[in-house]
């Protein structure tokens, strides 16, 4: 073949081709931006680059011929060579879009990882924080400074106290999460409980439970009292100055367990009010997971009485 | 002759105070004038035992350690004893103070004491006192309540009783339906310390709460229940369009 073509005209060609090369480049950059194909439709990638380069091709032969339309020998030339200049920018058009599809490929599967990294992240704190909730540092750490205190003038109160202490340790540690134990485990473990906390509050602390004796065989999840009367303890308690009874009461009848604590408080400070903090937060989830009801917590202010009411379905 | 010094001992928990007691019997010059319950005995008895130091713990019922350290115009020295609490430890660690971790050893408990007395008289205690006593309030998430002192009496506001607040040199005047309390804050602490739906400061000097507000006279004032007028800035008006969603 002869290539006789003048350098201004190859430069013009050049110069159109390129441009159309880098207009539909451009078009696929922003179609992979925003739309990725997964391996079912990439089969559309390809007819649509295919598209492209039949666009780019004839885009670039129709300005070329429109503008050396009078130079016969160069739009022969043109003609000629289209199937060439063709298969030039469909070659041209997948290496761009595989090197797009590997980058974007790349930066998904970075954040995918940045992801999936934050979700465990998220999951451990959950996991520490609930380990730590479940040891509860200040209450722990609280009975050992009295259990020191006893250690010197009453060495047998110490002993027992130890003993219950443990006890109580032991079987927080034991617990599962979905586990149902029957009402009398759960309020021998709550009194424990509160046998320490009456030993390091003295006379202040006066608590009574009361159960329907045809009831303590029902079931209930494993530790859900628990956090309930550690709240009836701190607002009741750290609300007030003087002696703070705490009752907890338990009745059943028409297939439903139905559990009350009760604790006084100061209406006049507003600390009540928070009540609804994470105990019963967490307490109300733990239901939902085991019941799928979100209606077994319920909370009511009576004059300075604050009751905190969970049922538990049979 | 040795020098004979005093304290008090301030805890809620009984057991607490017979271990501090029993431990400080090795100390034949020190003499405990009053065990306190909760922070408004410690109050009262600082006031008229004037001990040279008291042992302090953090978490007591209505008030707690920091609370009572901050209604004190003139501290004296303190030995804190907690069982857990990371912002009290957290502000200890940065203003360099002593504290005791329950449970505390012998060994550990005569260190401490043995210090303060070293210490006793001199200023740095004091400055030490305010900067930790500052650190841990300002630390604290929104506040439920504020402790004020009037009269020699200690008072617990609740939010609701709010009507407004406004600076007054460095104090701050908190109107109540009851009269006006004043706190030694800044605007700005109450401004970040109170929920920010709630409360809103409207002017360089005032911050009202959401709820009290009756009619508003743009641009320059708003009117709350009770009548009180209370100028507000260009930027508090904007604010106060978004809260209430005009």
């Amino acid at each position: 073949m002869d290539f006789e073509i003048p350098i201004g005209v190859a430069f013009t060609d050049a110069l159109v081709s390129q441009s159309f090369f880098l207009l539909i480049a451009s078009i696929l950059f922003l179609t992979l931006k925003y739309y990725q194909p997964t391996e079912g439709n990439f089969f559309y990638l390809r007819i649509w680059s295919l598209l492209l380069a039949a666009g780019a091709t004839a885009g670039s032969y129709e300005i070329l011929k429109f503008r050396f339309e009078p130079n016969v020998h160069y739009t022969q030339f043109l003609y000629d060579s289209l199937t060439i200049r063709f298969l030039f920018q469909v070659l041209m058009v997948g290496m761009v879009t595989v090197l797009l599809w590997l980058v974007n490929f790349h930066r998904q599967d970075k954040s995918l990882n940045e992801r999936k990294q934050m979700l465990e992240d998220a999951a451990k704190d959950a996991e520490l924080y609930n380990l730590r909730q479940q040891l509860q540092p200040h209450f722990l750490f609280n009975s050992l400074n009295s259990i020191s205190a006893l250690a010197g003038s009453k060495p047998e109160l110490a002993r027992s106290m130890i003993q219950q202490l443990s006890e109580f340790l032991r079987h927080t540690l034991n617990k599962d999460d979905k586990q149902l134990v029957s009402l009398k485990e759960e309020l021998y473990q709550l009194n424990l409980y509160l046998q320490i906390e009456k030993v390091r509050f003295g006379h202040r602390l006066l608590t009574s439970v009361q159960t329907d004796p045809k009831c303590e065989d029902l079931l209930l999840p494993v530790l859900v009292l628990q956090p309930l009367v550690e709240n009836a303890i701190k607002f009741g308690l750290y609300d007030t100055l003087h002696e703070v009874l705490i009752a907890v009461s338990a009745n059943c009848n028409e297939g439903k367990l139905v559990v009350e604590i009760t604790n006084p408080f100061d209406p006049a400070s507003s600390k009540a009010a928070a009540g609804t903090g994470f105990g019963l937060a967490s307490i109300r989830r733990r239901l939902y997971l085991i019941y799928a009801r979100n209606d077994l917590v319920e909370t009511i202010v009576q004059d300075n009485l604050y009751i905190a009411r969970i049922t538990i379905p049979q | 002759m040795m020098k004979k010094y005093t304290c008090l001992v301030i805890d809620d928990e009984p057991l607490a105070r017979i271990l501090v007691l029993e431990y400080l019997q090795s100390f034949e010059n020190i003499e405990v004038l009053a065990e306190c319950n909760d922070g408004f005995e410690g109050m009262k008895a600082i006031a008229t035992l004037k001990p040279d130091f008291i042992f302090l713990d953090i978490q007591m019922p209505k008030i707690n350690g920091f609370e009572l350290l901050e209604l004190l115009e003139e501290p004296p020295a303190v030995i804190f004893t907690t069982a857990f609490d990371d912002y009290a430890m957290k502000a200890f660690e940065a203003n360099a103070i002593d504290y005791l971790l329950k449970p505390f050893s012998k060994d550990r408990f005569e260190k401490a004491v043995s210090k303060v007395l070293a210490q006793l008289g001199s200023n740095q205690q004091n400055t030490a006192l305010t900067a930790v006593t500052e650190d841990y309030l300002e630390k604290q998430d929104t506040l439920t309540r504020i402790v004020v002192k009037h009269n020699h009496v200690v008072r617990i506001l609740a939010l609701q009783e709010l009507l407004y607040l406004e600076a007054y040199g460095d104090y701050i005047k908190l109107h109540t339906a009851e009269g006006v309390f004043l706190k030694k804050k800044t605007m700005s602490f109450f401004e970040s310390h109170l929920n920010d739906k709630e409360f809103i400061r409207v002017h360089r000097s005032y911050i009202i709460p959401t709820q009290a507000i009756v009619k508003i006279d743009p641009p320059d004032f708003v009117i709350l229940k009770g009548g009180s007028k209370i100028p507000i800035s260009k930027t508090g008006y904007v604010k106060l369009k978004q809260v209430l969603g005009m």
